[in-house]
């Protein structure tokens, strides 16, 4: 919980990880230029007063986590979101047992979400029922850019992807988190085409699909996508920290949110470890959208709550206090909502 | 030892092309993402030249903001830098090579035996990488669009969005966006006399009334993304690369307090309940 001039906010930190990159579990070159390429979104993201020494940033452990989370960062609930990478690193980047132990021991504090291949095939379809009977998690991140063997991704759009959500219905799964990523085969399109994800929401209609960094770099893209499907829904991992050093460019991507999807569909995420949560909490509630920005109204102290974790406890049935809730927008499902909150269409 | 002198000779006396040749020439490869010139974006790392009885070596190495930048477009990058540096007239032989991006060896191979795209990337490539350049250009078209008309709505806060669909180009005021408007137009082969409608699509059709403000809305999503990508690519580049940022130049689209670039002031909306 934040609470800052009478307002209480329930935070729910929707994108964390807890991860191993250090030298002896990188399985290649690759494994530390992933690990170094978040280190500098880590550093040119961040206030230098935030800025982790490289070795920290390597590992945490669940101590760590706990601490940066739950007593320093405000945060009531987080969940995670494992990414593999088992072809740059020996035990995998997300380390999958130990962040499902640590769920199983605070289960009021953390949701395990769990990761699968559909590249896997049949086999993987097993491996995703046996864990589902062991871990029973109600979403998944999956991370398309993924390199399996000679692939080095996928789309959601793929048959095998489908057959992967068709049995997520079944064992009632119903969140799906994405990342998009670059290098998707075939190299002559855009990789971080977002245009997948549109069948797969349409062909799936009772699964919601959370598109992690708001589909950035391709922001446009995802607002067109989410604003003709109900069950797209933006998550602000990496969008956040842009605040600190791009504020301008941060409140024209919550600008465009709010008008293409709508408050009730935005979720906050620090994407720990990549920053910490209390900076960015503490920020977002004192931001506000520039005064030259006439097509933009400004952000109101409910749609912050919204944004900081109500969104999110709805999706997952976390239990909020009756009287931090707020209803849902009387809105549009689709299309654009609130055009006429803007100072340019005041002005009409 | 008398070739080696020869050698040395050349270099000092024979070599025709110099470094600001190359980095001129250099400057026409843009990045097909960001629709910019690689010698604004500090993209070159080095630049040498040696000579050879043949003509100039030229060897230059390019660097990129993180190791998973696309491929393709590091590829087309490099392979657009090989290809105007070979153009110059007095050069023997050109060496590109991308440095610490993850595709780093496949790439540098493929240039270094000129096997193209396809070759290059063998299975992972179907056909080419031009429409993926229109695609990019496009979306610079769109975000210069979108540039003018929302400076027009912004400085006259009479005019409604709904009547941004009628405005032509000569009702545009002259400066450095409606110039960069008519850039984008002509690359894309669409009218630019001073009677042509501004808000068109990248084929040149108008949008009905009805539809002006979401034509507007999706194009301000581009720009955003546009001038968003620009300098987060610019400011990853600086991190990675300590004193990159000499090698770049100020870009004022899309710039922030932070950039020193523009003394723009922050300040922020009240809220009108």
């Amino acid at each position: 919980m934040y609470s800052k001039d009478g307002e209480n906010y329930f935070i729910v930190d929707a994108h964390i990880a807890l991860w191993d990159a250090r030298p002896e579990n990188q399985r290649n070159i690759q494994g530390k230029q992933f690990i170094d390429c978040f280190y500098d979104y880590h550093r040119n993201l961040g206030p230098e007063e935030e800025h982790w020494s490289y070795e920290e940033f390597l590992y945490q452990g669940g101590e760590r986590l706990m601490q940066d989370l739950f007593e320093d960062g405000y945060v009531d609930h987080a969940i995670f979101q494992p990414a593999y990478l088992g072809a740059f690193y020996q035990n995998g980047f997300a380390q999958v047992e130990e962040a499902y132990g640590l769920a199983a021991a605070n289960p009021g504090k953390l949701t395990y979400n769990h990761c699968y291949d559909p590249r896997q095939g049949e086999a993987g379809l097993d491996r995703l029922r046996a864990d589902h009977e062991k871990m029973k998690f109600k979403g998944v991140k999956l991370y398309t850019a993924e390199w399996r063997g000679e692939s080095r991704g996928y789309k959601l759009s793929d048959p095998w992807s489908y057959r992967y959500f068709e049995e997520c219905r079944k064992l009632g799964i119903k969140n799906i988190h994405i990342h998009k990523g670059p290098t998707v085969r075939p190299l002559d399109r855009d990789a971080f085409d977002v245009a997948d994800v549109d069948h797969a929401a349409s062909d799936f209609t009772d699964l919601n699909f959370v598109v992690e960094h708001v589909g950035l770099p391709r922001l446009e893209d995802f607002c067109w996508i989410a604003t003709q499907e109900p069950n797209v829904h933006g998550g602000l991992a990496v969008a956040m920290p842009f605040m600190h050093t791009r504020p301008r460019y941060f409140a024209q991507i919550i600008g465009e949110l709010i008008y293409w999807i709508g408050e009730d569909r935005i979720q906050f995420s620090s994407d720990y470890a990549i920053w910490s949560p209390r900076w960015l909490i503490e920020r977002f509630v004192d931001f506000q959208i520039p005064e030259d920005m006439t097509e933009y109204a400004p952000l109101t102290v409910n749609q912050k709550k919204k944004i900081l974790g109500l969104n999110a406890a709805k999706m997952y049935d976390i239990p909020v206090p009756a009287e931090l809730q707020l209803p849902n927008a009387d809105e549009t499902k689709t299309g654009p909502r609130q055009p006429e909150r803007a100072d340019l269409a005041a002005a009409v | 030892m008398t070739a080696a002198l020869t050698e040395r000779t050349l270099r000092h006396r024979d070599v025709a092309v110099s470094a600001k040749d190359v980095r001129q020439a250099l400057g026409a490869v843009l990045d097909p993402e960001l629709d910019e010139p690689i010698t604004d974006l500090g993209f070159v790392r080095s630049l040498e030249i040696t000579g050879s009885l043949a003509g100039a070596v030229v060897t230059v190495h390019l660097r990129l903001p993180t190791s998973f930048c696309s491929p393709n477009f590091a590829y087309l990058m490099a392979s657009d830098s090989k290809d105007v540096i070979s153009a110059l007239p007095g050069v023997a032989r050109v060496v590109v090579e991308l440095d610490d991006h993850h595709d780093s060896a496949l790439i540098n191979a493929g240039l270094a035996a000129d096997a193209g795209y396809r070759g290059t990337f063998g299975q992972e490539a179907e056909h080419s990488l031009e429409e993926l350049r229109w695609t990019f250009r496009r979306k610079a078209y769109t975000a210069a669009m979108e540039r003018c008309l929302t400076e027009l709505l912004r400085a006259d806060p009479t005019l409604a969005e709904e009547s941004v669909g009628t405005v032509r180009l000569g009702d545009l005021p002259a400066g450095r966006t409606k110039d960069a408007l008519v850039r984008r137009r002509t690359a894309l082969g669409l009218p630019t006399q001073p009677s042509a409608v501004v808000l068109v699509d990248h084929n040149g059709v108008p949008y009905m009334p009805d539809n002006v403000p979401m034509a507007l809305r999706r194009a301000r999503s581009t720009r955003i993304s546009i001038d968003g990508n620009a300098h987060f690519c610019r400011g990853l580049l600086r991190t990675r690369y300590a004193g990159s940022g000499a090698d770049q130049s100020a870009r004022p689209d899309g710039a922030e307090p932070a950039d020193h670039q523009e003394l723009l002031p922050l300040r922020v909306k009240e809220i009108n309940p």
